[in-house]
């Protein structure tokens, strides 16, 4: 029921504009794989090559081993949850869930017996009589997904389907659909520029920029080990603090920077060597409050401003050369608050950090 | 008063005025049609009758007319509103220029005058059947035809114009959706796209029919022997009117407003739909309603006071017998000429009397008096060529008082003698 997809040098371009580049991947069968990326990065585009409605301008899409080429987006067995959902306005929900089968000519009572069954997984039962506007949105957003399962999709095509929703519920969805896809069985491709879906809810990541991809792996590689600094500064917040390599030594790089020599871990895939320009990434969570004894990484700072976040404090300090760093502080009741504009130190551990090669950061 | 109130007060009286200019034509013109009177008119009223609707349906021409009409506007809907439906289609799925392009010409039609659309086709046509296909008055040079055809070219954009207003609120990601799910691009198109246009495509229908309807500088031309309803009233105003005319009108005026409030009633019954939706607390589609609220005043209060005029009329008619209160006009009248024509005879006989004595001096009184009064009467004219001639004098009453009673079947409303005689009769007062 599920097949894996290929993309073997896939290009798209329009005109001059490249939106997709020379893009190879394989998407297992089954598997709940997600590309991450900001607006304009090219992920849309190629959900669109793998779906039918955009042909590669070079390159292959394999579906099941299948060149898909001259193949139109009725014939693959690919369905696509659309980002603005396109459910039928005109058609009680029943009517647009069992649409797939609709124009195989299937009759009336088979249909709707498939629409009840599906309405069961998606959780919404008896509710197939409604019209799509008298549902909510969360509801919408099942009834999209039923619709799209009743075609019998070898791969499901998400593209940004939660973005309207509002926080709470989109965090519902989110469990809801990674549950749903380990029900149907089928491979699930997610299209996303929020990190928290593609990273709570995919088996692997594929993060994009440009039309290009970055770096594939699971979510907790992407979040921990990013290879590149765009991954580093997409992915989650980042303190970066650009530099000189000054030395490697046992997978510790040291980094001339403003703010002084840093000591950071080197990733493995991406090899640094001294001289070469760097930038040596913290997680905000990864800096502590400095200990007396800590003598590498430590930073004189001003608190310049905190932010209560519930479960967090995010702390926002100012190094003397004016550079900015986040912090954040578990909020386990035991920390007290700090005046804004009090000094204090803050340091992280080597192993805490990463040094990246320079490269193009996430915009803010 | 405060200058708000002043204000208002204006306001209040320019709307009166607008609405006035608006609909007192149609007001006039409704009650023209329950006058028995000959000529469609509101002063004199004579009597209140129903028998103008009985000589419309009995009017041959009219009702032919009436037949071409409407299979010439069921022929316009049946080709406009299709070419409408693929024109804004094809400009729908073009790029920039060359949707300009398209657009340009198929809009058009609408600025070209109805009349040369309606010379070109007759023209075209003309030539086809003759130099093409070599034969005379065949199929293409039908008048059915030719005007369906010509109507057509400019109506087919009217509809274009519906469909693509339509088509601006359609969701391109609706096609995709029904593509992704399997269904062949005809299956998107009758079970997406066309639900959809729905209400487009009877809004145009309506608009072609109407549009074809009251169409006159095209069909003038290319219905040749043949004649529509507006063809048929433009023979008759030349040619005389009477009031059934005003009573077609007041079927027509009768139909739109059925139209108007069964429209109104749904709307409003959608309208009540969506804000039980919204209550629920859940999306409704969103829709202006303050717009909504202006509309609603100008059809009630037409219809309302076209309720009212019905309602006094039957209060007049309520123990009203036609047959008599033509008798007693016709009393009347003839009462009114016997005065008349005393009146005349007296006025001849002193003429005599006066010609006796001096024959040239009464000449001149009867022109200086008349000259510019009674230059239209038939038997003025007759009366001053009486009066040169003193040896029959006798001759001009009695021409009168029988074109008089000639005319009394009409009531002499228009009897040039009638007008003369009022004229005579005012000036004797004197």
């Amino acid at each position: 029921m599920s097949a894996d997809v290929q993309l073997e040098n896939v290009w798209v371009q329009f005109g001059d504009f490249v939106a997709v580049r020379d893009t190879s991947l394989t998407i297992q069968g089954g598997e709940f794989f997600s590309f991450l990326g900001p607006s304009g990065c090219g992920k849309t585009t190629l959900l669109r090559a793998i779906s039918g409605f955009q042909e590669p301008s070079r390159g292959r899409v394999l579906i099941g081993g299948k060149d898909m080429a001259g193949t139109g987006p009725n014939q693959r067995p690919t369905a696509l949850i659309f980002q603005n959902l396109a459910l039928f306005p005109l058609m009680s929900v029943w009517e647009n869930i069992s649409f797939a089968l609709e124009v195989k000519g299937v009759n009336k009572s088979v249909r709707r017996k498939k629409a009840d069954e599906l309405l069961e997984l998606v959780a919404l039962p008896g509710q197939g009589d409604k019209m799509v506007d008298e549902l909510s949105g969360g509801q919408k957003q099942r009834v999209a997904v039923a619709r799209a399962l009743c075609a019998e999709p070898e791969v499901l095509l998400l593209d940004e389907p939660l973005s309207a929703l509002d926080l709470k519920l989109r965090q519902h969805m989110r469990t809801e659909l990674r549950a749903i896809q380990q029900r149907a069985g089928i491979t699930f491709i997610y299209i996303t520029h929020d990190q928290g879906e593609a990273l709570t809810m995919s088996d692997r990541v594929a993060v994009m920029r440009q039309g290009t991809i970055d770096q594939v792996s699971d979510g907790t590689i992407v979040y921990d080990r990013p290879e590149t600094a765009f991954v580093a500064s997409f992915v989650g917040e980042n303190n970066a603090f650009p530099g000189r390599v000054i030395e490697v030594t046992q997978g510790i790089a040291s980094v001339q920077t403003k703010s002084g020599v840093l000591h950071a871990e080197v990733s493995a895939v991406s090899p640094l060597t001294s001289g070469d320009a760097g930038i040596v990434f913290v997680r905000p969570e990864s800096v502590r409050f400095a200990d007396p004894s800590a003598l590498q990484n430590r930073l004189e700072v001003t608190v310049a401003n905190q932010e209560f976040e519930g479960h967090f404090w995010h702390l926002v300090l100012q190094t003397a050369e004016g550079s900015v760093i986040r912090m954040s502080v578990m909020n386990d009741g035991e920390r007290e608050t700090y005046e804004i504009g009090s000094r204090i130190a803050v340091s992280f551990t080597a192993q805490g950090a990463i040094a990246l090669a320079q490269g193009e950061l996430a915009a803010e | 008063m405060t200058s708000a109130r002043v204000l208002r007060l204006a306001v209040g009286f320019y709307i009166l005025l607008f609405f006035t200019y608006l609909f007192g034509p149609l007001i006039v013109m409704s009650f023209t049609a329950f006058n028995s009177s000959e000529f469609p008119s509101i002063s004199p009223w004579n009597c209140v009758t129903p028998e103008w609707f009985g000589v419309l349906f009995k009017d041959q021409h009219l009702m032919g007319g009436l037949r071409s009409s409407l299979l010439v506007g069921i022929g316009v809907v049946l080709l406009a509103v299709p070419i409408g439906l693929a024109a804004s289609l094809l400009i729908t799925q073009l790029q920039k220029r060359a949707r300009s392009i398209v657009y340009t010409i198929a809009i058009s039609p609408i600025l070209v005058p109805g009349v040369v659309l309606g010379i070109s086709t007759l023209v075209f046509w003309e030539r086809i059947d003759r130099v093409v296909l070599g034969v005379e008055d065949s199929f293409f040079y039908d008048g059915y035809f030719m005007t369906i055809i010509g109507q057509s070219t400019f109506i087919a954009a009217y509809a274009m114009l519906v469909f693509l207003a339509r088509l601006q609120r359609f969701d391109p990601g609706l096609e995709e959706a029904a593509l992704d799910l399997g269904a062949t691009h005809t299956q998107v198109f009758r079970k997406i796209l066309l639900p959809f246009l729905k209400p487009a495509i009877a809004s145009a229908a309506v608009l072609a029919f109407l549009a074809s309807f009251e169409n006159y500088n095209t069909t003038v031309f290319t219905i040749v022997s043949k004649s529509t309803l507006t063809t048929v009233l433009a023979s008759k105003v030349r040619y005389g009117i009477n009031p059934s005319i005003s009573a077609l009108a007041v079927i027509i005026i009768g139909l739109t407003l059925v139209g108007a409030v069964i429209h109104e009633y749904l709307r409003r019954k959608e309208v009540a739909k969506t804000e039980a939706l919204a209550a629920e607390g859940l999306p409704a589609p969103t829709r202006s309603r303050s717009g909504n609220r202006v509309l609603r005043v100008p059809v009630g209060a037409l219809a309302s006071l076209i309720f009212v005029a019905m309602l006094a009329t039957a209060w007049i008619a309520r123990d009203y017998d036609v047959a008599q209160c033509k008798v007693q006009v016709t009393e009347e009248n003839r009462k009114k000429f016997d005065a008349l024509k005393q009146q005349r005879l007296a006025e001849a006989k002193a003429k005599r009397e006066a010609n006796r004595q001096d024959a040239d001096v009464a000449v001149e009184t009867n022109q200086a008096g008349r000259q510019y009064q009674n230059i239209f009467a038939p038997t003025n004219l007759g009366s001053q060529i009486d009066s040169t001639e003193p040896s029959e004098p006798d001759s001009d009453a009695t021409t009168a008082v029988e074109t008089n009673q000639a005319g009394r079947q009409y009531q002499n409303i228009f009897a040039p003698t009638n007008l003369d005689g009022q004229v005579d009769s005012e000036t004797k007062d004197e």
